[in-house]
């Protein structure tokens, strides 16, 4: 196979996975400035009081927080105002958000640079958001007790005043914005006790819910400017083509057609519009040079990955001597497994619009990757990053592609804007998105079990075979003896005291470009370990919780999520006729989740999920309102998959193009929830990709449940049942 | 020029009338609020009143909304009044928001239609519109909680 894209651009920064590591390190250590030098002395004159960047008072009580991570639907525009306002004391009716500049200030405190992702922003920037708060609070305090003459110590504050009980005198923040003005800042604040919280952990409602209501919320794709034109790009219909020459006469002809120019990444129609520049783009005539990649096709792919199953592969795990078990076995199973390439299909298609100037480059994008975009524009645009300026809109969805370590939806936009003359908005038709590539990579799990005489699992062999997420990006090096963790996270990391057990990694090299996908490598690997491990409590004759619960002794938190989800479920109570339990549990992003999937097939295969009862075990958190919502969110994605989720490829072309053929998962089909919150004091995990995993092999197993057929491949088909 | 009432005043557009409205309201009338998702009638982000009827403008040329009322989501309520905007606030419905003015514009329909609706009839109006965010939960019951503060007489 051929690896098409084979110069990766370059950038700065680092990805998650290598910073999650340091994290242990980092996090201790979080005293960081708070403090934009622009902003270091306060404006006297503004009537705001801009103590650090942050957070800005006003003399109207308003209560702006600088939100350094992006709103992608997952509510961090509520959280982290909610933290920084309860170690304020603010007045939670008067708190409002704002998107942050790009800023070393607003670097993501574990991974180094501006960027949302890894289900990391509310416990990575929990002390980011608290000491900010904390220290304005400290100046207010010291403002009122200047003005009157008391002791700072004798104040306290509340609901956005501050209070000196003694002589039963208030003053709220918006009258002390002058007077805090004029204190110096204190170089160390104290924290709030947890117990004195007043809105962490409460289930306190999204601040962008009304703008989200009424039309007003402004995505990428909503961005006006002053003489702007809109743009759409003809790429290569196969992956790694490149434009041979193109004709644009007849789209020229097209009313509101203004250019049409080539660009690294194809050709492009730039109008007065969308409409005309979708119309010119039609009649466009390009020749393309279709490269290496023509003739590919899936069952071709298919085949080659079978082929790798049994040879030589990178270790990701090993534990006692399985070839040995295997062979002492009194059972084994062997069994492949087997996941497509996945769009990430935000409601919302890439868009990027630019204002490019001879000294200067004004963006304005949904992205997750502001630091990494920023320097790829620069780079486009033959400025220095700092020329460049990104204001970062609402996402219509993110789910990782809109955090591309190439950038490529920016750096084109870059190119077209240096050919429009005027500010210019790309904007990606739902074709172009679904056949843009940076795609979940397809997978292949080659397993073999066995059990002892007692039926209990005594060998574990998963070879995985398939792409790599950080080959050929700046991240590459975090592959490290060849095994990229992103491809076989949750597997390598299987929670069950199984004695003999490998994990080995197959790289496979195609020119398909492929990324992270919301859980990234937890969205295959929890599928087929937690189904994998159903196989061998059957075949043992043990009973799934059973089973896993005698194997997650050393696990805690996965028992617990698992005994609860099972308590609210029912487990082991009869179902209504032709429904059937299946049960998954798993750990990601540091958090603990377990889903029991209540699911029926008719007599023409159609898998319909009625329940999912879903247990999370995050660890200390911020806002039950917003996980549950999560929770929704991320089964609803994982189902979608589960049940619809594939592309393919004939001709080197992918086949899908819209949702009539890569289906979404609608309101008729949406299952009842049920999401159940462990109340624990343990170190906070994610919540935003946390939901994914378990429910495609919940609901798998629950169709062996309900039908005795296993499912072994997604989407689920019960054609290609076993 | 085609003129057309949007949202209570009457408009006119000098554009090609095989336009589809999405694309007039979007980048000739500035009103943004009504999104583009697919350009095919397959996921309601674009969805809008043609007298009182839930249409996909996505789909919808300009020449057949002419002389007639449109109402888009910026023109649902004046001020977040509209019980489904109070529901869809009060429940807290919206992750990205992307799809929710379609989402309302759908909704506002069947509840017009249908004062108390069961969830078998919010399948049937609702299945059109596409949440990637999975709000879906939220959707069914911020559906019934706007039919029941209609009932209460906060409707319109």
């Amino acid at each position: 196979m051929t690896l098409a894209f084979a110069d990766p651009p370059k950038s700065t920064g680092i990805p998650r996975r290598e910073f999650i590591k340091l994290s242990v390190s980092a996090a201790g250590g979080l005293l960081i400035g708070f403090h934009l030098p622009a902003l270091a002395a306060p404006d006297k004159s503004s009537g705001v009081f801009t103590p650090n960047a942050f957070v800005r008072i006003g003399r109207d009580e308003s209560v702006i927080v600088i939100v350094n991570h992006s709103e992608m639907g997952q509510g961090i525009y509520t959280a982290l105002p909610q933290i920084l306002a309860d170690e304020l004391d603010a007045d939670w009716s008067k708190v409002r958000f704002e998107p942050a500049p790009v800023d070393p200030v607003y670097n993501h405190p574990v991974f180094g640079m501006q960027m949302t992702g890894g289900s990391t922003s509310t416990w990575s920037s929990f002390d980011q958001f608290r000491k900010p708060g904390a220290a304005a609070r400290a100046i207010l305090i010291t403002a009122a007790a200047q003005q009157w003459n008391v002791d700072p110590t004798t104040c306290r504050t509340e609901n956005g005043k501050v209070i000196h009980g003694a002589s039963n005198r208030s003053l709220a923040y918006g009258q002390l914005v002058d007077k805090a003005a004029t204190v110096t800042p204190p170089k160390e604040v104290a924290l709030k006790d947890p117990k004195d919280y007043k809105l962490i952990g409460k289930p306190i409602k999204r601040l962008d819910a009304p703008e989200k209501t009424n039309g007003k919320a402004i995505f990428g794709i909503d961005v006006q400017r002053p003489g702007m034109l809109v743009a759409v790009v003809a790429r290569s219909p196969v992956f790694g083509g490149k434009v041979d020459s193109f004709d644009p006469t007849d789209a020229m002809k097209v009313p509101g057609v203004r250019k049409v120019v080539q660009v690294p990444s194809g050709v492009a129609v730039i109008a007065t519009g969308f409409w005309p520049a979708k119309l010119g783009r039609e009649k466009v005539k390009i020749t393309w040079h279709e490269g290496g990649m023509q003739n590919f096709n899936t069952g071709w792919q298919r085949q080659q990955y079978k082929a790798q199953i049994g040879g030589m592969g990178a270790g990701a795990r090993h534990e006692g001597d399985p070839a040995s078990a295997l062979k002492a076995a009194t059972k084994t199973i062997q069994a492949q497994y087997e996941v497509p390439y996945l769009s990430h299909a935000m409601m919302e298609p890439l868009n990027c619009t630019v204002d490019l100037r001879a000294d200067h480059c004004e963006i304005w994008v949904g992205t997750q990757f502001q630091t990494v975009d920023r320097a790829a524009a620069a780079e486009v645009a033959g400025l220095k990053p700092e020329q460049v300026e990104i204001h970062t809109t609402f996402l219509g969805g993110g789910f990782g592609r809109r955090a591309t370590p190439a950038s490529d939806f920016v750096r084109e936009a870059v190119s077209v804007a240096k050919e429009a003359g005027a500010p210019v908005k790309v904007i990606w038709t739902r074709e172009d998105d679904m056949h843009g590539g940076y795609y979940r990579p397809m997978y292949l799990h080659g397993l073999t079990g066995g059990i002892d005489a007692q039926g209990n699992p005594v060998a574990w062999l998963d070879e995985i075979v398939g792409q790599s997420i950080l080959a050929g990006t700046p991240f590459a090096m975090m592959i490290k003896n060849g095994v990229d963790e992103t491809s076989v996270e949750g597997a390598a990391d299987l929670p069950y005291t199984i004695p003999n057990l490998s994990v080995v990694y197959h790289q496979t090299e195609v020119g398909v470009p492929v990324l992270w996908l919301r859980s990234v490598g937890h969205t295959h690997t929890a599928f087929v370990t937690e189904c994998f491990l159903d196989e061998l409590a059957a075949m043992g004759g043990k009973e799934p919780v059973d089973l896993r619960r005698a194997f997650l002794t050393k696990s805690p938190r996965h028992l617990g999520v698992l005994n609860l989800a099972a308590e609210k479920s029912g487990w082991g109570k009869s179902l209504p006729a032709g429904r059937g339990h299946g049960i998954a549990v798993h750990s990601a992003f540091e958090s603990f989740n377990a889903q029991v999937a209540e699911v029926s097939v008719d007599s023409k295969g159609k898998v319909r999920v009625h329940r999912v009862v879903c247990a999370i075990d995050c660890g200390k958190y911020v806002n039950p309102n917003l996980i549950e919502a999560q929770m929704h969110s991320g089964i609803i994605f994982g189902l979608t998959a589960a049940l619809y989720g594939e592309l393919t490829f004939e001709n080197g072309r992918v086949q899908q193009s819209n949702f009539h053929d890569y289906q979404m998962l609608r309101m008729n089909e949406a299952p009842e929830i049920e999401v159940h919150i462990v109340q624990n004091q343990e170190k906070s995990g994610g919540v935003g990709e946390v939901g994914v995993p378990c429910i495609a092999p919940a609901v798998a197993n629950a169709i062996f449940a309900a039908t005795g057929k296993r499912i072994r491949k997604l989407p689920i088909r019960m054609s290609e049942a076993v | 020029m085609t003129s057309f009432n949007l949202n209570g005043k009457s408009v006119s557009v000098d554009v090609d009338p095989s336009t589809p409205l999405l694309w007039v309201l979007r980048d000739s009338l500035g009103m943004t609020g009504t999104k583009y998702g697919c350009g095919m009638a397959l996921c309601g982000a674009c969805t809008v009143h043609l007298d009182g009827q839930a249409i996909r403008s996505c789909v919808a040329p300009l020449s057949r909304v002419a002389g007639k009322n449109v109402t888009t989501i910026e023109g649902l309520s004046p001020n977040l009044t509209h019980p489904l905007q109070r529901a869809w606030i009060e429940l807290d419905v919206p992750q990205c928001g992307y799809c929710q003015s379609g989402q309302l514009m759908s909704a506002a329909v069947l509840l017009k239609e249908n004062s108390n609706p069961t969830d078998e009839d919010i399948d049937e109006a609702m299945s059109g519109n596409v949440c990637r965010c999975g709000t879906y939960p939220r959707l069914r019951q911020a559906i019934h909680r706007a039919a029941q503060l209609a009932s209460n007489g906060g409707g319109r």
